[in-house]
């Protein structure tokens, strides 16, 4: 009989602790994974995948002046809400139940119920159930982080879940945070006709983005109506005859904000309670649990990916987490952990905003010498033929060698156009390679083009 | 957590460095790549890298001493810790192997700049380019590293920033990789034979060398006459050596050889001459220069190195030579010595014909086509005298060929 029931024992089954379960089973491991709620995790479920085809709706919803445009008259006044929530619910369900097919089909076993550590080989599930493993994998993500003056309800006061959920629009909506989730919120909802203020404790719109890459959005979201007070923190809240009065201060200046709803977007905290770290004394700072190389805690055989860890909280960056562990484990030569300039970030509002690397900003608290290029979407005729011609792309480089450092997109299909020039750094490709690779006409990606071109001076659409 | 620093290998063979200079002070931050100290291996010296980071609490070794590898030099951790224990500890056992963490295991304690020597094959692209990233390829072209010289850490071992990075930091390699690879070839028995007998020529018989150059101005110009009229191109060579038999015949002391208790003067002429083959070389032999005219050497001459570069030629062919003329004109080469191939006692090595300017009796630059000569000789068997008479009677020869029936 084997010494374990399990290779690897994964906690938590969202887009970190999936994947590697199933790669971890590609490597010939015994995987289990455990999950105390549903399938596929804060992604699946109650985060990106849901959140997406809210955003697809609102984007079709913005767009009937277009079809206004050709004529047509559309009545609005069907519109029901509770219809829009229903696709976002379908689209989750869907993807879950194909996660508990995935791990099958790797042969993973799914194991349903709350894990706590009892060894350092050892789970317990539900608290009677014991399962040992020989690696064992916390993937077990972040919540929404709250401030103590913003109690949570989910109903008037709520946070990402709980707006997620929300059958009924509220006619006005105050977000606390500018960060990618609430500016999402802010188009979803905006779209939909909520009136829609942002306070942002910073004086700048999607504060870890590129500056310039905010104030163009700051623009477009003033010119849909939405409302910004930035270097603004809210201090309290309080109810009235069914209004939220959030009181909010700009320096010395206090005021206040009537809202029918507080959707509280400041950021997400690991979800590391409960989890018996403390038994085998596994470190934490402020939550996160620390890791070294290879995402190993300290204790050897006991791993920590994604949310849970400090590092981007992004699903993409948990699933990679995930793979470089389990090649790890399975003894495979793969790097410490990932390069933190080749992680893209992506924002679904419109226009959509993605990049990675450095941005102006970060580049020179880093004391990063660089040069930059910035080329226009009207530049590519595609951009104007589908009525997108709104939009930037920047790119930093290196003045000695020209290496990308980072790459800044907002405008249509940013969030798809970025792997280009993502490649392009990864590969170590220069500006150059991109700048006279040919590229079909007409697309957006005329625009990766001609901002390389502009790099090496000699842009032809500018 | 604290971490202990230890001296590590900065060179493959270092066994213990001098702490030359501490970079940092106590209290300073460190961050993952700052330079700790200066140390100096057996070979250099180097910068030490921190692979770890926080506060610099603890320097245990002082600058100018001297530390075994393994032994703790430095602490790193964080603010305020309490490290006297590990300080304490380390006085007891100055040198121990250290048991890590698991986030530090032990493989990855290797020094991050340790110079090693670079692996002879690189990955290359199936058009043969050595597989580098594009920045890679600029920044070695920029700072002069060669790109065989780099071991590649990329997918399928391809060169990218960071090796170059780490080449430029390490300094020009300790051995640079080559394109061509170490063989080892098994001699052949005529290899062996021809070894054998070049030593023991060389060794065994005092050569001394005489040089000179001979206007073939004469020479040519026959040549040229005879050869617009004959059926059969007479090579320059079939001339040379028909000269040399003339010149032998007169000085017969030179057509001779060492026999340890006596010396043989060989009552014919029998020249050698030396062709390359493959795999050595070669001396058929042509009988009785003596008496054969140019054409019939010629003739000889053909047959037999026909034979040579097919190697048919028959033990008798390439044996018992009485002299030996080596001609490495073709190649371009002005003049060389040659090793005396016995029984002969004398070498002549023949150069490039080549236009020289030469200052004439009366002193007038003029171009001629010079050829240099050198002859090796047997000093047991030829004197100096007796061989520079010899060459003196050629050069003459070969410059007035009338002066061949005087």
């Amino acid at each position: 009989m084997a010494k374990y029931d399990y290779d690897l024992l994964v906690i938590g089954s969202g887009p970190g602790g999936y994947v590697a379960g199933i790669r971890a089973s590609q490597l010939g491991m015994k995987v289990g994974v455990i999950e105390k709620d549903k399938p596929g995790g804060v992604c699946l479920n109650i985060g990106c995948i849901p959140s997406k085809a809210l955003i697809h709706q609102a984007h079709m919803f913005s767009h009937i002046k277009d079809l206004e445009d050709m004529g047509l008259k559309v009545d609005t006044s069907g519109f029901d809400y509770t219809k829009v929530f229903e696709k976002s619910r379908k689209a989750a369900t869907d993807l879950s139940g194909g996660i508990t097919f995935l791990l099958k089909k790797n042969k993973a076993d799914y194991i349903v119920g709350e894990a706590k550590l009892t060894g350092p080989h050892q789970v317990t599930v539900d608290g009677n159930k014991k399962i040992t493993a020989k690696n064992i994998m916390i993937a077990t993500g972040s919540s929404p982080r709250s401030i103590p003056s913003f109690p949570i309800d989910e109903e008037t006061i709520v946070t990402s879940n709980g707006a997620l959920m929300t059958k009924k629009l509220p006619k006005k909506l105050l977000i606390l945070g500018s960060g990618a989730i609430g500016m999402e919120f802010a188009y979803v909802w905006s779209s939909f006709g909520v009136e829609v203020e942002i306070v942002e404790i910073v004086d700048r719109v999607l504060p870890i983005e590129d500056d310039e890459i905010g104030k163009f959005i700051k623009k477009t979201f003033e010119k849909r109506g939405v409302k910004f007070h930035l270097g603004t923190m809210a201090k309290s809240l309080e109810k009235k005859d069914g209004k939220v009065n959030v009181t909010v201060s700009q320096g010395e200046q206090e005021r206040v904000i009537e809202t029918d709803m507080v959707l509280v977007a400041i950021g997400r905290a690991p979800n590391s309670q409960n989890l018996g770290l403390e038994n085998l004394g596994i470190k934490t700072e402020k939550g996160f649990i620390r890791v070294g190389d290879y995402y190993r805690t300290n204790i050897p055989n006991i791993y920590a990916i994604g949310d849970v860890i400090h590092s981007p909280l992004l699903a993409h960056v948990a699933s990679k987490e995930g793979e470089i562990a389990v090649e790890h484990m399975a003894g495979h030569k793969t790097d410490k952990k990932m390069d933190a300039l080749l992680i893209p970030s992506a924002v679904y509002c419109e226009p959509q905003v993605a990049s990675f690397g450095y941005n102006e900003r970060t580049a020179k608290e880093a004391g990063i010498k660089f040069e930059k290029a910035v080329f226009p979407y009207r530049g590519a005729g595609k951009s104007v033929a589908i009525g997108c011609p709104e939009g930037m792309v920047k790119v930093l480089f290196d003045p000695k060698h020209k290496e990308i450092l980072g790459a800044h997109i907002a405008g249509a299909q940013a969030t798809e156009l970025i792997h280009e020039i993502l490649l392009a750094k990864k590969a170590e490709l220069l500006p150059e390679d991109l700048a006279t690779m040919v590229h079909a006409h007409p697309t957006l990606s005329e625009i990766i083009m001609e901002v390389m071109r502009t790099v090496e001076g000699w842009p032809i659409h500018a | 957590m604290a971490e202990k620093i230890e001296m590590v290998a900065l060179s493959p063979t270092m066994e213990a460095g001098v702490i030359v200079k501490w970079s940092k002070k106590v209290g300073d931050e460190i961050k993952s790549g700052d330079v700790l100290c200066e140390v100096e291996t057996d070979k250099a010296t180097m910068e030490y890298e921190s692979m770890d980071e926080g506060t610099l609490l603890s320097i245990i070794v002082d600058e100018g001493a001297e530390v075994p590898v393994g032994q703790l030099i430095a602490i790193i951790g964080e603010k305020d810790e309490d490290v006297s224990a590990i300080i304490e500890e380390a006085k007891k056992a100055p040198v121990k192997a250290e048991e890590k963490p698991a986030a530090k295991a032990s493989e990855e304690k290797a020094p991050a700049k340790a110079v090693k020597q670079t692996s002879g094959s690189r990955p290359t692209s199936r058009s043969g380019k050595i597989k580098a990233s594009p920045l890679a390829r600029k920044m070695a072209e920029e700072a002069g590293v060669p790109l065989n010289s780099v071991d590649g850490t990329g997918p399928n071992g391809r060169i990218i920033k960071r090796d170059i990075e780490k080449a430029i930091a390490d300094g020009p390699a300790t051995q640079v990789a080559s394109s061509m690879r170490e063989q080892v070839i098994q001699v052949s028995k005529k290899r062996k034979i021809i070894a054998q007998r070049l030593a023991e020529s060389k060794y065994g018989a005092p050569h001394y060398y005489l040089k000179l150059s001979i206007n073939m101005e004469n020479i040519i110009a026959a040549r040229k006459q005879i050869n617009a009229k004959a059926k059969e191109k007479l090579s320059m060579n079939a001339f040379i050596v028909k000269f040399v038999a003339e010149a032998l015949r007169r000085h017969p002391q030179v057509n001779a050889s060492w026999q340890g208790d006596t010396i043989v003067q060989f009552g014919q002429v029998d020249i050698g001459l030396a062709v390359a083959q493959p795999d050595g070389l070669i001396t058929p032999v042509v009988r009785n220069c003596e008496s054969k005219g140019i054409a019939a050497i010629d003739q000889d001459m053909k047959v037999l190195i026909d034979k040579a570069l097919n190697n048919r030629l028959q033990p008798q062919e390439y044996t018992n030579a009485t002299f030996t003329v080596s001609n490495l004109g073709s190649f371009g080469i002005e003049e060389f010595t040659a090793i005396i191939n016995p029984p002969g006692a004398a070498i002549l090595a023949i150069g490039k014909s080549e236009k020289t300017p030469i200052v004439t009796a009366n002193d007038q630059i003029v171009i001629k086509p010079m050829m240099k000569v050198c002859l090796s000789c047997d000093h047991r068997v030829i004197d100096g005298a007796v061989g520079a008479t010899f060459l003196k009677d050629l050069k003459d020869m070969m410059e007035d060929p009338i002066r061949v029936l005087l």
